[in-house]
């Protein structure tokens, strides 16, 4: 059971990286990665609602959608968990854990639209895991994401003063960078 | 009659989703895996796009404003889960080689970013060739880069051999990075034509780098603008909650532009810290 884990979580977050190799979330991973900083924030803030959100649709998934006979309707049923579960986590950080807002509040509501989230919760489904391997590989996923995007990060600080083509700057250049992580990304294949 | 080439023209040439806005990346770059792929995810797409603006035009007096978003976001979700059953029943290659991203359609820019800009103030009609020339622009620009990588990477167009015998397949362009690769030089010609008009003194506003540039610029056109609205509607502590995107894009502007005013950005380093 354990050794199974271990390969989710290094399968998800590595070797099928879910920006690298699925090109989910791509907006954010583009746009939000000009800073470290800010690269680092987003990436915690998804890690926290892509894990709750798969513990969440799991458990409809398992005791509400799968009972019922009612399989067919997860694509509607999760959208509006998700964007629901969003507003909440929101509206619950603000008012409780007020320090934890203060840092990852304004990257929630980009996450809303994130179809990593969305993606997640549907293959989970599809690969027919439970509700804690489905949490495992959602927060792998998800660690997936913040590794990608810091890297970005950081490759695109140390280029901010390079002298690119005219035509190449700004986002193809940001496009080659990722595609040659792409490439390196590739190398884990031979992990599993 | 007029109206309705207008409008597919319209969907093809002057507002290509892929070309010129640059909307719906993640299938765009997912599924373009060879020319087969990318007209099928295309035609899907097209499908879901035709049929939820007709429905949301049809609706577009019934459904209140404030909740107009999630009622979107379900009909469109009904129509993707139709078109998902269909495929699975009728042409289930294509089931499985689009795979996840059939049900990801939900949540692609273009759908929502139609019914809200066109749908939604238009009559039936010109929504469902607005509908259709969109999702035909769509088909074509995926047909168009999966033709490309299928030829480069497998030497073959829609699965059949072109390419001379002594062609060795750059097998890379079919794999995730040759996506990227094809996608940084799409956007750099798109650059290229920007530069050069706008050297001629030509209107280029209308060509966009959608979310990809920015996702906190975005705000007029597709991601940003989906969630400034969805947080506007919900009831009273809204207000302050709808201006957060407006506010977050100010902050990083800031911190990016003058990092040395450390007294204005202190207070955003700590939250990002």
């Amino acid at each position: 059971m354990l050794k199974e884990l271990l390969v989710i979580l290094i399968a998800s977050s590595l070797v099928n990286n879910v920006v690298l190799s699925q090109f989910l979330g791509l907006c954010p991973f583009l746009g939000v990665s000009k800073k470290t900083s800010t690269a680092t924030g987003m990436g915690v803030a998804v890690i926290f609602v892509i894990t709750l959100a798969s513990a969440v649709a799991g458990a409809i998934y398992q005791f509400i959608l799968v009972p019922f006979n009612i399989t067919y309707l997860q694509t509607i049923v999760f959208i509006l968990v998700i964007a629901a579960l969003v507003q909440f986590v929101e509206m619950f950080l603000k008012k409780f854990i007020p320090g934890l807002y203060q840092s990852l509040g304004v990257y929630l509501p980009l996450i809303t639209t994130n179809c990593a989230v969305l993606g997640v919760a549907l293959t989970n489904v599809q690969k027919n895991y439970g509700i804690l391997t489905g949490i495992v590989n959602g927060f792998a996923t998800a660690v997936g994401f913040t590794i990608s995007i810091v890297i970005l990060a950081g490759i695109r600080e140390k280029m901010a003063h390079n002298d690119i083509p005219e035509a190449f700057q700004g986002m193809p250049i940001v496009l080659v960078t990722a595609g040659l992580m792409a490439i390196a990304f590739c190398g884990f294949s031979g992990l599993l | 009659m007029n109206s309705v080439k207008e409008r597919l023209v319209n969907g093809i040439v002057k507002e290509n989703p892929t070309f010129v806005l640059m909307l719906g990346m993640c299938p765009t770059l997912a599924v373009t895996t060879s020319a087969v792929n990318g007209l099928g995810m295309g035609l899907t797409t097209m499908v879901v796009l035709a049929l939820s603006n007709v429905f949301i035009s049809m609706l577009r007096n019934i459904i209140p404003d404030k909740v107009r978003i999630p009622a979107f976001i379900v009909i469109i979700a009904s129509f993707v889960t139709m078109v998902e059953l269909l495929l699975q029943g009728f042409i289930p290659f294509l089931y499985d080689a689009l795979g996840i991203y059939i049900p990801l359609i939900v949540v692609n820019c273009i759908i929502l970013g139609r019914a809200e800009a066109y749908a939604y103030k238009n009559p039936v009609i010109p929504s469902l060739f607005d509908g259709i020339g969109m999702g035909l622009g769509f088909s074509v620009a995926l047909t168009c880069i999966g033709a490309v990588r299928e030829l480069l990477g497998a030497g073959t167009l829609f699965g059949i051999g072109v390419m001379p015998e002594s062609f060795v397949p750059v097998s890379i362009f079919i794999m995730a990075p040759g996506a990227f690769f094809v996608l940084a030089v799409l956007t750099a010609i798109q650059n290229k034509v920007k530069i050069i008009g706008e050297r001629k003194g030509k209107d280029m506003s209308k060509i966009q780098s959608g979310c990809g540039n920015d996702c906190l610029k975005c705000s007029d056109t597709g991601c940003a603008k989906r969630l400034i609205d969805e947080k506007a509607e919900t009831a009273e502590p809204s207000r302050e909650k709808a201006e957060k995107p407006k506010k977050v894009r100010k902050e990083i502007e800031i911190e990016e532009i003058m990092d040395e005013e450390t007294e204005t950005t202190g207070e955003e380093e700590n939250e990002n810290a």
